[in-house]
């Protein structure tokens, strides 16, 4: 094969940061949102003594997730794009190390009772 | 395949529910300047990174040619309560960015449009897409020094906003100001929800 066109147009340009997922793009059945909080399980911690098949980036995120972070800030603190953040979070929520929480999606929009608690702290500020 | 419910269950009690309200308006509207008066931390800036059909939202059909793009992304945070994290989400202010609107407006309370009397014409597609979309939002008209002088009734004719949505004048450098823009937001989003049963005052009786 001639190794400069070891790739064919359907791959898509290549873009490094694809390289960190191993070139997987995100789910669809994974409904991680920009503002998913993610956090790290504190019981995880130990099995990260081993990091066995994380990248850098995956323990960025675990060392940064000590206190709940979203999708969008985890994308600006480990400086890699919001859709590497994604498949990067669906790996360590696979493997247990994280917990997540999204917003409300469409079919259940914020409820009556959120929407008082956001008016309430706004107020507050 | 990967389940995030138990999640749920397990993270009640640590993780904060996350809430959205998207902040879009033309370019230089003022987005960025907005979501920095009231957050807790500067606007973060982040590159999104999309695999995406290059041939609009609307294109359903197989486009097979992908394309990767970036764009710019701008927020900020506001924490709520231990139990409540508002995060604000300034649109990407170019056209071809549009695909991403729908993910930033997926399950947001709804959307703070802001309006430059100097580019009035920039402000249609953007309310069209939110009215279209049947998501809640206000038209906050950015007051800059100097800016033109108009009337309500003018701004809402000029744009021809549905009498039942707000608009507001407000300074997007004011903290004060954009907090209250926000407010205005969330008590409209509320209205057009059924009240709960149990609650016998409504959110307006406050401040």
């Amino acid at each position: 094969m001639d190794e400069d066109q070891w790739y064919d147009e359907a791959a898509g340009p290549l873009v490094r940061p694809y390289a960190i997922t191993r070139g997987r793009i995100p789910g669809s059945d994974l409904a991680l949102d920009l503002a998913t909080q993610v956090m790290a399980i504190p019981s995880a911690q130990a099995s990260v003594q081993e990091p066995f098949g994380l990248t850098p980036e995956h323990l960025a995120i675990l060392q940064l997730c000590k206190r709940p972070f979203s999708v969008a800030e985890l994308g600006v603190y480990v400086k890699i794009p919001i859709a590497v953040v994604k498949v990067l979070c669906g790996d360590l929520i696979e493997r247990g190390e994280v917990i997540v929480r999204s917003p409300s999606q469409p079919e259940h929009a914020p409820d009556y009772e959120l929407l008082q608690a956001v008016l309430d702290g706004l107020h507050k500020l | 395949m990967v389940s995030t419910n138990y999640d749920a269950d397990t993270a009640t009690a640590v993780i904060p529910t996350p809430v959205k309200i998207v902040v879009a308006g033309g370019f230089g509207a003022g987005k960025t300047t907005m979501v920095g008066s009231v957050s807790e931390i500067s606007p973060l800036s982040t590159e999104e990174l999309m695999t995406q059909a290059s041939d609009g939202v609307d294109d359903v059909t197989g486009v097979e040619r992908k394309m990767t793009t970036t764009v710019a992304l701008d927020f900020g945070r506001i924490t709520i309560s231990p139990h409540t994290v508002l995060y604000l989400f300034g649109t990407p202010g170019q056209d071809r960015f549009w695909y991403m609107w729908d993910e930033l407006a997926k399950g947001a309370i709804g959307t703070v449009v802001l309006v430059d009397t100097r580019r009035l014409d920039s402000s249609f597609a953007t309310i069209d897409f939110f009215e279209r979309r049947k998501i809640p939002f206000i038209v906050a008209v950015n007051c800059f020094d100097g800016a033109d002088e108009y009337e309500e009734e003018e701004i809402r004719k000029a744009l021809a906003i549905a009498p039942h949505v707000p608009v507001i004048f407000f300074d997007a450098r004011q903290r004060e100001s954009s907090k209250l823009a926000l407010i205005k937001l969330v008590r409209f989003a509320m209205s057009k929800l059924p009240k709960p049963a149990g609650l016998v005052h409504s959110g307006d009786g406050r401040g």
